[in-house]
């Protein structure tokens, strides 16, 4: 143990006593509790934060008057301002409606192909249509429109269509959409999933895979099996996609002599379409936008870049 | 101020405060919820609400067990901005079913609420293997592995009996077909005139695929038919809601 005598202690350093002449803050008042000798101070609130204390419950009587509020038997009161959230939204969207009537007007007015001779009406169209298409279009036809490659969601950037890239062409696709079983005039094709249903055998699809891989000038193929494909071709293909492969507008039947794929233009890829056929669906968007609307985004969907 | 004065016997007497608070609290829940269960204003009756159908309830309950909502919210607000990108603002009614609603304004991915119809089956699927694929900017994880998880639905009966207990009025018919109702939805093949009946508009068919019933039937099924019970061709809203 250490040694506790007087001697031995340490003493402090002299303490440093304020010069008694200098004025010191008084010290507040306390509020007279003590608990185990704990007192609190009773300082008063800080005046700012005080004046904003009363204000807010100034506020809150002027915004009780003012706005729906307090719960009466069948209904809350209204309120001196009447508002309300849905009538807010109805009038502000009859707001634009309102500016944008006379060029939803004229859109409709305008026959669909004349739409880019009125420079005006298509500057709004395009924009309109831009605004639509990222709304609505761009999830699968991707925000800029180029599609997803090889999965089945057409790039609406370059010249090739499947059911035409007219002005009329891309109205109908947008308003009954594709395979849309909710509307009659939907786009409707229906390639025979020719293996699936055992119409042409395993060799058979091997060559017009090959025959059409040489047709979409593709280097790798086998001469032999693609000249044998071309019998195959002419008989179960060359009616809706063409005797050379152009593809037919009007049955949705794909070009196949492009460089262009919808589901990917290798072998495999093929194959696949060949053995069990693709059904790509698209919605329809005659319920969901309104007329002018599957017009603008027509128009710009037909200035992208394959516009016909 | 005398009453100032005596508050200080509620201050130093710990039992009383609470007691006190407790009952503040109380009265000032009760100004503010019980109102909402009779005001005209805060009740509104559309047509065309129904419960789940089985197979929707499953891909709900996937919804939020993989945590769907802490992304997406399935609640259009008032505004225009939002009425004019996901369709008309969400009513109270349409989540009038729902156990725990999927209200939010916090949104990584878009709001859900009506976007049922709004894509193929196809995309469904391909957009939950790898969303990048088709949204190249998506930072969405893949849910791939529901293509994996087979489901029979045997219990869904009872999860059906824990939503009745819950207000969900399902029928007796509703319980004793849940199952039989859940296996036929995604088989195109099946009857479906009693489905369609109980569940007036629920949509059939083999909804990822694949021939087995997955996950990601259920999950699609329930996407598909988000916002679309009402029909807003003919609803009229009341102003004053």
């Amino acid at each position: 143990m250490a040694d506790k005598t007087p001697e031995n202690k340490v003493s402090p350093p002299e303490r440093q006593y304020p010069d008694p002449k200098v004025k010191l803050r008084q010290e507040p008042p306390t509020t007279g509790h003590s608990w185990d000798g704990i007192e609190e101070y009773d300082n008063p609130l800080p005046r700012w934060w005080l004046w904003i204390f009363y204000a807010t419950i100034i506020w809150s009587v002027i915004y009780m008057i003012l706005y729906p509020a307090w719960p009466m038997v069948n209904r809350a009161t209204s309120g001196l301002l009447n508002y309300s959230t849905r009538a807010e939204v109805a009038a502000e969207i009859s707001r634009f409606e309102e500016r944008n009537q006379v060029w939803f007007e004229r859109l409709l007015e305008t026959e669909l192909d004349e739409i880019s001779a009125d420079a005006e009406l298509q500057g709004f169209a395009v924009n309109a249509g831009a605004s639509v298409f990222l709304a609505h279009c761009s999830q699968c036809h991707g925000t800029g429109g180029a599609g997803v490659q090889a999965a089945g969601y057409p790039n609406l950037l370059n010249d090739e269509w499947l059911w035409g890239g007219t002005m009329d062409d891309i109205h109908q696709t947008v308003r009954y959409g594709i395979r849309n079983e909710d509307h009659p005039d939907a786009r409707w094709s229906q390639m025979p999933a020719f293996g699936a249903d055992g119409l042409l055998d395993e060799e058979e699809i091997d060559q017009v895979v090959h025959y059409v891989l040489r047709m979409s000038g593709q280097q790798d193929y086998d001469a032999d099996a693609a000249e044998a494909g071309a019998e195959i071709y002419e008989w179960n293909c060359a009616s809706c996609h063409g005797d050379d492969g152009g593809g037919d507008y009007f049955q949705g039947a794909p070009a196949l002599n492009t460089a262009v794929w919808l589901y990917g233009g290798d072998y495999d890829a093929l194959w696949e379409s060949v053995y069990n056929a693709r059904f790509g669906i698209m919605p329809g968007f005659a319920g969901r936008l309104r007329d002018a609307e599957t017009r603008a985004v027509a128009a710009y969907v037909h200035q992208l870049g394959g516009g016909q | 101020m005398s009453i100032l004065r005596h508050h200080k016997k509620i201050e130093t007497h710990a039992t009383l405060l609470l007691v006190l608070s407790f009952l503040v609290v109380t009265i000032g829940g009760i100004v503010q919820i019980v109102p909402l269960f009779y005001l005209e204003n805060t009740i509104e009756e559309v047509d065309g609400m129904r419960p789940y159908s089985p197979l929707e309830l499953a891909g709900r309950r996937i919804y939020i067990r993989e945590g769907c909502y802490v992304c997406h919210s399935q609640m259009i607000r008032p505004m225009r901005d939002e009425v004019e990108r996901y369709g008309h603002y969400s009513l109270a009614a349409e989540s009038m079913y729902d156990h725990p609603f999927q209200w939010g304004s916090k949104r990584t991915g878009p709001d859900l609420a009506r976007v049922g119809g709004r894509y193929s089956d196809e995309w469904h699927v391909q957009h939950m293997i790898n969303p990048q694929s088709v949204v190249p900017e998506s930072i969405m994880p893949s849910y791939g592995f529901l293509m994996n998880r087979v489901i029979d639905g045997r219990h869904i009966g009872d999860m059906m009996t824990a939503y009745a207990r819950v207000g969900v009025p399902y029928t007796d018919e509703m319980m004793e077909n849940a199952r039989a109702d859940f296996l036929a939805q995604a088989d195109p093949n099946a009857d479906h005139s009693g489905l369609l009946e109980r569940y007036p508009g629920a949509q059939t068919r083999n909804f990822d695929g694949q021939p087995e019933l997955t996950e990601m039937d259920a999950i699609i099924a329930y996407m598909q038919m988000l916002g679309t019970l009402v029909d807003f061709s003919t609803f009229v809203p009341d102003p004053s809601r």
